[in-house]
C-alpha cells in the first residue's frame, strides 16, 4: 500500500512545552511524532506515518487568528500531508477553536482532517462541517479512547474506505445531508414509523427538524417622506437575457441593476429568470413582481423621499437557505452603507 | 365492496400495423395513434418513439409519465371527468398494462419539465427507467400560449394512455389484486383492534403551471375532501403540472399512489386504513389556514389514531405541509410525514423551508440539490438544449464532452414525495 503522510497539530501542553504560562508561544514545526502523536503511531494502519507536529500556544493561536493561521497553513503545506489530525481537544474550549480553524485550513487546500473534542466544546459547533470529530469524554482522562476512534477515522479517509454514518463510526455529525439507497421504498419506510409513532415504540426520523430562526417584523416607519426606499425581490426579475446567468432554480448568485430614470419595468428591457411560475404574465408587465411604477408614483407624490436607484433580485425558488442567507447578508450590508431606511420585498 | 386490479405484464414494446397485445408484447399502429392525437388543434406535430430499459437513450424534457389502463365493463377509457365521462372512480375491475409508461415530451413548457435516462447513473435514479415507453413528441402550433400548451400535453398524455388501455379491455390479467372499501363505520366494526389510519394527500396547486385535477377539477378550487384508496387507481387524481422534476407526482405515480398500495397492504393485518383527505397547496396565506383547519377537521372526524401526510413540490407547500401536521398532531392524532430535501450541493443548508417540533417522524425522497453526472447518451428523444435552463440546470450544465451535469431536481421522479423510491438522506 502507498504510504500516507499524516500531519499532527496540537497546543503547547500536549507538545509537552508548558501548561498556561507558555499558552503565548508562536507555532513550532517539528518532523516527528510528539504527545499524542506517539500513541497514534501505533494505532494508525501501517501504511501511514506521522511526518510532522505543529505545536502552538493556544492563546497565541486565538489571539493573533490571521497570522497564525497563515503560520500553520504553511508549516501544513511544507508536509505536503494526505491528512491532518488536530488534538483531541476534549473540552478545552480555545484548543477547540484552535483545532477546528486547522481543520477548515486543511479543508480550504483540499486535505482531510479528523479531531476529537467533547460534545459541548465550542469548536464543534463552529467547524464540524470541515472536519470528523470524534465525540470525546470532556477530559485528558479519555485519551485512551480517543485516539483509536480517530486513528481509525483517520485510517478509513486516507485509504479511501467508505464512511459511515456518525452513529457508526463515533463522529459527531457534519451536518452533512447525503443521498443513499435503503432496502425499503419511502411509502414503506414511512407506513412501518407510523406504526412505531402509534404503538409508543421508539422510531427515527430521517430528518430531525432544525431549530428555525424566526425574524419579527420590524416596527413600522410613521413617516415615509423622508425615508430611501430600495426594491429587493426573489422574483427573478432581470434586464432582458438574464445578463448574470441568475439560475431559474438553486440560485447561487444575485443581481443588482438600475432603474434610475425609468418610471416602470417594461417587457422590452426586463424579464423574470425564475423558473417555479408561468413566467408569461412577469414577462408581460414585470411591475407586477418589482413594483417600480407604484413606487416612483409615490415619490413623485411626496409619499416616499426617494427610490433606492438600483433593485436587487435573485430566484427563490429551490435556492438553499444557506446561499439565501448569504445573498441578504450582503444585500443588506450595501442598503445599509447605501443610507437605504426601508426595504420592501416582493416574492412570487 | 370490492375494487379488482388486474395486472398484464408487459415486456416489450413495439410499433405494428395493430394496437394489440401478443405474447406479453404490446405493438402499437404509430399511425393511428398519431393521427388521433393530431385531432387536438393545439398541437402542430406529434411523433412517437419508443424508449426500452438499458437503451442508451435520454429523454428530455419529460413533462407526464402516465400508465394504460382500461375498465373492461366501461365504455371509454379512465381519468373520469377529464377526458372520459364522469364515473365514480376504483369500484369494479380495471385492467392495467404493467410496464409501460406514456411519456410526454416536446418544447419545454416552463422550465420544470425532467429527465429520464434509460441507462446510467442517470437510469439509477427515475423509477421511469425501467418501464417500456412510448414517447410522444409533440410542438405547440403556433400562436398557442403558454396555459394551452400545457393542457394540450396534459390532455394529450391522458388520451394516448387511454388508447393504449384499451389494448387491455379483453385480456385476461396475469394477476389480480383485490381492495375492499367499506363505510366508515364498518371499518371501525370490522377491526376494533387494529389501529385506525387515513392518508392526508397534498396536492401540488400553486397555480401558473403548478396544478393538479381530482375528476377535471382543478384542486385550487377545491376544499379538502375524502377519496377512496382505490379511486386514483382509475385517475381520479392526474398531473397538471410543470413543478420540478424530481418530486412532481406524474400521473403514473397517482395510479400507482405507494403510500395507498402500501397501508392497503397491511390492511387487516397491522391497521386498518379507512381513507384518503386530498387536500391542495395554495399559495395565500387564507388558502392554507382554510385547507389547514378543514384537512385537520375531517382527519379528526374519520376517528383515526394516525396519519400519514405526504407533500408534492418543495418551498411554499412546506408550509402546508406544517400547518397539516401541527393541526392535526394538536388533535391527539399522530403524523409521518413525507417530503424530500433542499439541502444545498454540499448538502449543509437547512433542508426545509418550515418545521416544528411537532415534526418528529419525517421520511426524506433524498436531497433535491445533490449534483449527478449524465454521461453522453446515443440518442436523445425530445430536445437536449434546455439543460442549462430547466430546474436543476444551471449555466455550464452542458459540457463541452456532452455530459450534462445538473442537480436530482433535473431528474423524473428522483426524490418522490409519495415514497415512491428507495432514495433517501442522511445525515454525515
Amino acid at each position: 500500500m502507498e504510504e500516507k503522510r499524516i500531519v499532527l497539530y496540537i497546543n503547547q501542553f500536549f507538545g509537552q512545552i508548558g501548561g498556561e504560562e507558555m499558552a503565548h508561544i508562536e507555532p513550532q514545526s517539528h518532523d516527528k511524532p510528539i504527545g499524542p502523536g506517539v500513541g497514534l503511531s501505533n494505532l494508525l494502519p501501517k501504511n501511514c506515518k506521522i511526518v510532522g507536529t505543529i505545536i502552538c500556544g493556544d492563546s497565541y493561536f486565538n489571539e493573533n487568528l490571521e497570522e497564525a493561521s497563515a503560520t500553520v497553513g504553511q508549516m501544513i503545506k511544507d508536509f505536503n500531508p494526505d491528512l491532518v489530525i488536530a488534538g483531541p481537544a476534549f473540552n478545552a474550549g480555545r484548543y477547540g477553536m484552535a483545532c477546528g480553524t486547522v481543520g477548515k485550513i486543511a479543508h480550504d487546500m483540499g486535505v482531510p482532517a479528523v479531531s476529537g473534542m467533547y460534545i459541548e466544546n465550542p469548536g464543534v459547533e463552529s467547524y464540524r462541517q470541515y472536519l470528523y470529530i470524534v465525540e470525546t469524554t470532556n477530559s485528558a482522562a479519555g485519551m485512551r479512547t480517543a485516539l483509536p476512534a480517530i486513528a481509525k477515522i483517520a485510517g478509513k479517509i486516507v485509504n479511501s474506505e467508505p464512511m459511515g454514518t456518525p452513529a457508526e463510526e463515533g463522529y459527531i455529525s457534519k451536518g452533512i445531508r447525503k443521498n443513499v439507497f435503503v432496502e425499503k421504498r419511502g411509502s414503506e419506510r414511512a407506513v412501518d414509523m407510523l406504526l412505531k409513532k402509534l404503538a409508543g415504540e421508539e422510531f427515527e426520523t430521517e430528518y430531525p427538524i432544525p431549530v428555525f430562526d424566526r425574524v419579527e417584523p420590524a416596527t413600522a416607519i410613521p413617516d415615509l417622506s423622508k425615508v430611501t426606499v430600495a426594491l429587493v425581490t426573489s422574483g427573478g426579475i432581470v434586464p432582458k437575457g438574464n445578463p448574470d446567468r441568475i439560475e431559474a432554480s438553486s440560485a447561487s448568485r444575485f443581481g443588482k441593476y438600475s432603474i434610475e430614470g425609468l418610471d416602470g419595468l417594461t417587457s422590452e428591457g426586463f424579464q423574470t429568470a425564475h423558473g417555479g411560475y408561468d413566467p408569461v404574465y412577469a414577462n408581460d408587465i414585470p411591475n407586477r413582481v418589482v413594483p417600480v411604477d407604484a413606487l416612483r408614483a409615490l415619490e413623485k407624490e411626496g409619499k416616499i423621499g426617494k427610490l433606492f436607484p438600483y433593485f436587487y433580485t435573485t430566484v427563490g425558488n429551490g435556492t438553499s437557505v444557506a446561499n439565501a442567507a448569504k445573498f441578504a447578508t450582503e444585500i443588506a450590508h450595501e442598503l445599509v452603507n447605501e443610507g437605504v431606511q426601508a426595504v420592501i420585498l416582493t416574492s412570487t | 365492496m370490492e375494487f379488482k386490479l388486474g395486472n398484464i405484464f408487459i415486456k416489450d414494446l413495439q410499433f405494428g400495423p395493430k394496437t394489440e397485445v401478443k405474447d406479453g408484447t404490446l405493438y402499437v399502429n404509430k399511425e393511428e395513434l398519431t393521427e388521433y392525437l393530431l385531432e387536438d388543434e393545439h398541437l402542430a406535430s406529434v411523433s412517437l418513439d419508443i424508449a426500452r430499459p438499458g437503451e442508451s437513450v435520454r429523454i428530455m424534457p419529460c413533462k407526464d409519465v402516465i400508465e394504460p389502463r382500461v375498465k373492461p365493463e366501461h365504455d371509454g377509457g379512465i381519468f373520469p371527468g377529464m377526458v372520459s365521462k364522469m364515473f365514480t372512480a376504483g369500484q369494479g375491475t380495471t385492467h392495467v398494462l404493467k410496464g409501460v409508461g406514456v411519456v410526454t415530451t416536446g418544447q419545454i413548457v416552463g422550465y420544470q419539465e425532467g429527465i429520464i435516462d434509460m441507462t446510467g447513473p442517470g437510469a439509477e435514479l427515475t423509477p421511469f427507467s425501467k418501464l417500456n415507453n412510448l414517447v410522444i413528441v409533440a410542438e405547440p402550433a403556433e400562436g398557442v400560449v403558454t396555459y394551452q400548451h400545457e393542457t394540450a400535453l396534459r390532455l394529450m398524455g391522458l388520451k394516448a394512455a387511454n388508447y393504449l388501455g384499451e389494448a387491455a379491455r379483453h385480456l385476461t390479467p396475469d394477476e389480480t389484486i383485490t381492495y375492499e372499501f367499506l363505510p366508515l363505520h364498518k371499518y371501525h366494526e370490522k377491526y376494533p383492534d387494529l389501529p385506525k389510519v387515513a392518508y392526508v394527500y397534498m396536492l401540488q396547486s400553486q397555480g401558473l403551471l403548478h396544478d393538479t385535477y381530482f375528476y377535471g377539477v382543478d384542486v385550487k378550487n377545491m376544499t379538502p375532501t375524502f377519496m377512496y384508496p382505490t379511486e386514483v387507481m382509475d385517475g381520479a387524481i392526474v398531473s397538471g403540472n410543470c413543478v420540478s422534476a424530481c418530486d412532481k407526482n406524474t400521473s403514473y405515480h397517482h395510479l400507482n399512489s405507494p403510500v395507498i398500495h402500501d397501508l392497503l397492504a397491511r390492511h387487516g393485518k397491522d391497521l386498518c386504513f379507512v381513507g384518503c383527505v386530498i387536500t391542495n397547496e395554495n399559495v395565500t396565506l387564507l388558502d392554507k389556514q382554510r385547507s389547514s383547519d378543514l384537512t385537520a377537521k375531517l382527519v379528526e372526524y374519520l376517528g383515526v389514531d394516525g396519519v400519514i401526510i405526504s407533500e408534492e413540490g418543495f418551498g411554499n407547500p412546506d408550509t402546508d405541509l406544517i400547518m397539516n401536521c401541527n393541526k392535526i398532531e394538536a388533535k391527539g392524532i399522530k403524523t409521518v410525514l413525507v417530503t424530500d430535501e433542499y439541502a444545498g450541493q454540499d448538502g449543509t443548508s437547512q433542508s426545509l423551508a418550515d418545521g416544528s417540533p411537532s415534526a418528529n417522524a419525517i421520511v426524506t425522497g433524498g436531497n433535491a440539490n445533490e449534483l449527478v453526472t449524465l454521461p453522453v447518451l446515443d440518442k436523445v428523444i425530445g430536445n437536449v438544449d434546455p439543460a442549462d435552463v430547466i430546474a436543476g440546470g444551471f449555466k455550464g450544465s452542458r459540457r463541452d464532452d456532452g455530459t450534462i451535469v445538473v442537480e436530482l431536481q433535473a431528474i423524473m421522479g428522483a426524490t418522490n414525495e409519495l415514497g415512491f423510491n428507495k432514495l433517501t438522506a442522511r445525515e454525515f
